[in-house]
């Protein structure tokens, strides 16, 4: 038999979050492209971020926090006993909503991630390397020594990036990542994201319907059970789709407005 | 009549009025609890300040023209030295040398050597300073007529001689010297053993421990701890350190036989189990402040557990950590009751060897200075609580700039 070569970066299969005895999360099927941007929509507390935490397993911090189904990366389950989260946050990093570097120089922000992932090369070239593709080198490049606290929220915005690219993960999740911004930072990391997806897989949580329409190739559309309270995905799509002709009712509501 | 209301116009302003002055009241009433603690905390010092200065009735058993032709406090370092070179017998004066080398001692301490040796120095009376300043008058007539003899001079207690001399049995030349550096040693043992042991357990709770009830109950206990009197503490001290483990404390160990189990390490320890609740409960707020979203970050990029709190967390939270374990030692440096209990040595007047030494502390030489009869002891106790209180101020102080240098916003 031929080995099966995954085709998604990321596939759930039936997968259900739990806090405690409350299901947060219920059912979700997602198959995520490689290369791609996939933005996840809904509104407030339908579970996008839970969604997306439990990709790279920050959930785990969560005391209550289980899971039930799978999510395969490149086949293999996350979740599986020999998987160990630090090795999977190494590959799936993460950008969060708040800007939040290092109380370090921007320098440290990028070399210690690095560092502790045992990176063997230079680290000045890697550190350039990140910021350029972060589209923050010719900003700070005279200033690497200067403490992170120093740029605004935009670069520091940019520097998480950075960060992120330096350890070399196969996907990049992003949480609101530009919701903190200004539109013209908030333009500026969008732009970054199109650059990005040439390397990375892309997963983005967004409030913001316009930013989803523009940056994603795919979107997943959340809703809350009203039964339940849990949060599912109700349909997932080309972004097109999603915007122009959606097949879900409550789907074509919240995207023009008309709900929530 | 509408259901609802509110005053308007006349009764507006009435109404406003009568809010002022309600609130005018409590105003009054805070200033007042303020006033009344400001003149506590200044009676509390201006009575210190009273008994280290004022004037003293000496009287001399030897003339001191025999010595000198100039009054003796008009003579200079070497003029003093030279007195007693010529004075002392030989063996005394090398035994002196032997102590601390002489040609190295300040005048003061050399006056008061002229004083204690040749002149053999009795005080009579002492005075308070407010007494010292504003009945000078009759200070000099009471002494006139009860000590015909007696000298009467304006006596600084507290001087740099007082800080730097040992332990005496006469008020006039004892000094703290062996009390603060008793000190010193038992808050240098205390935070060696509280600062490590108090820090790591404050990293389990705060990032390790599940929320569960065992991990509940020891954090109600540590809080609890902190409250619990200092003499139970002194209990533990001596039934665990003085006595059970005599072998270690004492040094006997380590090939020392002088002494008993009643040396600084016991004390020591005694004060670090003391203050390791309030080091545990400083640590785990200096860690809790900081914000979880850089540890986020750091598991984000890949870090374990371990590598998010050597690199983020303890970084940030040692300025914080530094602060209330400074707080801490002030605590250690001000305990007595534990002292007594562990067995601080009532007279000693030779310096502390190391941890395995008998020792003194200053607010045990307050104490017992205190307690004594003669009222120059009183005096040197006065000025004993102003080193203290030197000492404590220094350290808060410390803790304070340290706090501003480092502090940091996230």
């Amino acid at each position: 038999m031929q080995p099966e070569i995954p085709q998604y970066a990321i596939e759930t299969r039936d997968l259900s979050i739990y806090y405690g005895p409350f299901e947060a999360v219920k059912n979700v099927d997602l198959k995520i492209e490689k290369q791609k941007i996939t933005a996840i929509i809904g509104p407030s507390g339908c579970g996008k971020s839970t969604l997306l935490r439990a990709f790279n397993r920050m959930n785990d911090f969560v005391p209550t926090s289980r899971v039930d189904g799978e999510i395969l990366m490149h086949g293999t389950n996350l979740y599986s006993k020999d998987i160990d989260p630090v090795e999977v946050r190494r590959k799936i990093g993460m950008v969060f909503q708040k800007p939040n570097p290092f109380p370090k120089s921007i320098y440290d922000n990028i070399a210690w991630g690095a560092r502790i992932n045992g990176f063997k090369g230079n680290m000045d070239e890697l550190v350039e390397q990140s910021l350029r593709n972060a589209a923050l080198w010719e900003e700070v490049k005279d200033k690497l020594k200067k403490s992170a606290y120093e740029l605004s929220g935009g670069q520091q915005q940019r520097l998480c990036i950075a960060r992120t690219i330096a350890i070399q993960p196969d996907i990049i999740l992003m949480d609101e990542p530009a919701s903190a911004l200004d539109p013209i930072s908030t333009l500026r990391i969008e732009e970054l994201m199109q650059e990005l997806k040439k390397n990375y897989t892309i997963i983005i949580v967004t409030h913001n319907m316009q930013q989803a329409a523009r940056v994603s190739d795919y979107t997943a559309m959340m809703m809350l059970y009203e039964d339940t309270r849990s949060g599912t995905v109700i349909e997932f799509d080309d972004t097109k789709k999603i915007f122009t002709r959606p097949s879900d009712k409550r789907t074509e509501d919240y995207v023009t407005g008309r709900f929530g | 009549m509408a259901r609802f209301s509110y005053p308007e116009k006349q009764d507006l302003q009435k109404f406003v009025a009568a809010r002022y002055r309600k609130a005018w009241i409590w105003q009054l009433i805070f200033m007042a609890t303020l006033l009344v603690a400001i003149v506590s905390l200044a009676a509390l010092l201006l009575n210190v300040v009273d008994g280290a200065f004022g004037y003293a009735a000496f009287e001399y058993k030897k003339d001191p023209a025999q010595f000198s032709d100039k009054p003796i406090e008009e003579l200079n370092r070497e003029e003093l030295l030279a007195v007693l070179q010529e004075n002392l017998s030989t063996g005394a004066y090398k035994k002196l040398d032997n102590e601390s080398p002489m040609e190295k001692r300040s005048q003061i301490e050399l006056y008061y050597l002229v004083q204690e040796r040749l002149l053999q120095v009795d005080t009579k009376a002492t005075y308070s300073l407010f007494d010292s300043l504003f009945n000078r008058h009759e200070i000099e007539t009471e002494v006139g007529e009860k000590y015909p003899e007696a000298r009467l001079e304006f006596r600084y207690w507290l001087t740099p001689a007082f800080v730097t001399s040992p332990m005496s049995s006469r008020a006039e030349f004892a000094g703290v010297r062996t009390a603060v550096l008793g000190s010193l040693w038992l808050v240098g043992i205390a935070i060696l053993f509280a600062l490590p042991v108090g820090v790591g357990a404050a990293i389990y709770l705060q990032e390790y421990a599940r929320k569960n009830f065992l991990n509940r109950l020891i954090q109600t206990n540590i809080n609890n701890l902190a409250g619990v009197p200092s003499i139970v503490y002194g209990m533990l001290g001596l039934a665990i350190f003085v006595r059970a483990w005599e072998a270690f404390t004492s040094g006997a160990m380590f090939g020392i036989t002088d002494t008993n189990g009643r040396t600084i390490m016991s004390a020591g320890l005694t004060m670090g189990i003391l203050v390791l609740p309030l080091v545990i409960i400083n640590a785990q707020e200096a860690i809790k402040a900081v914000p979880d979203s850089i540890r986020q970050a750091a598991f984000g990029v890949g870090a374990t557990r371990w590598q998010t709190i050597w690199s983020h967390v303890l970084p940030n939270a040692l300025p914080g950590i530094l602060t209330g374990s400074i707080l801490a030692m002030s605590r250690a440096v001000g305990e007595t009751a534990p002292l007594i209990i562990v067995g601080a040595s009532t007279f000693i007047s030779v310096d502390p060897s190391g941890p395995f030494s008998k020792f003194t502390a200053l607010p045990i030489q307050i104490y017992q200075w205190t307690a004594r009869a003669q009222p120059e002891f009183h005096n040197i106790a006065a000025a004993a609580i102003i080193v203290l209180l030197i000492l404590l101020l220094t350290l808060n102080a410390s803790a304070i700039l340290l706090r501003n240098r480092f502090q940091r916003r996230y």
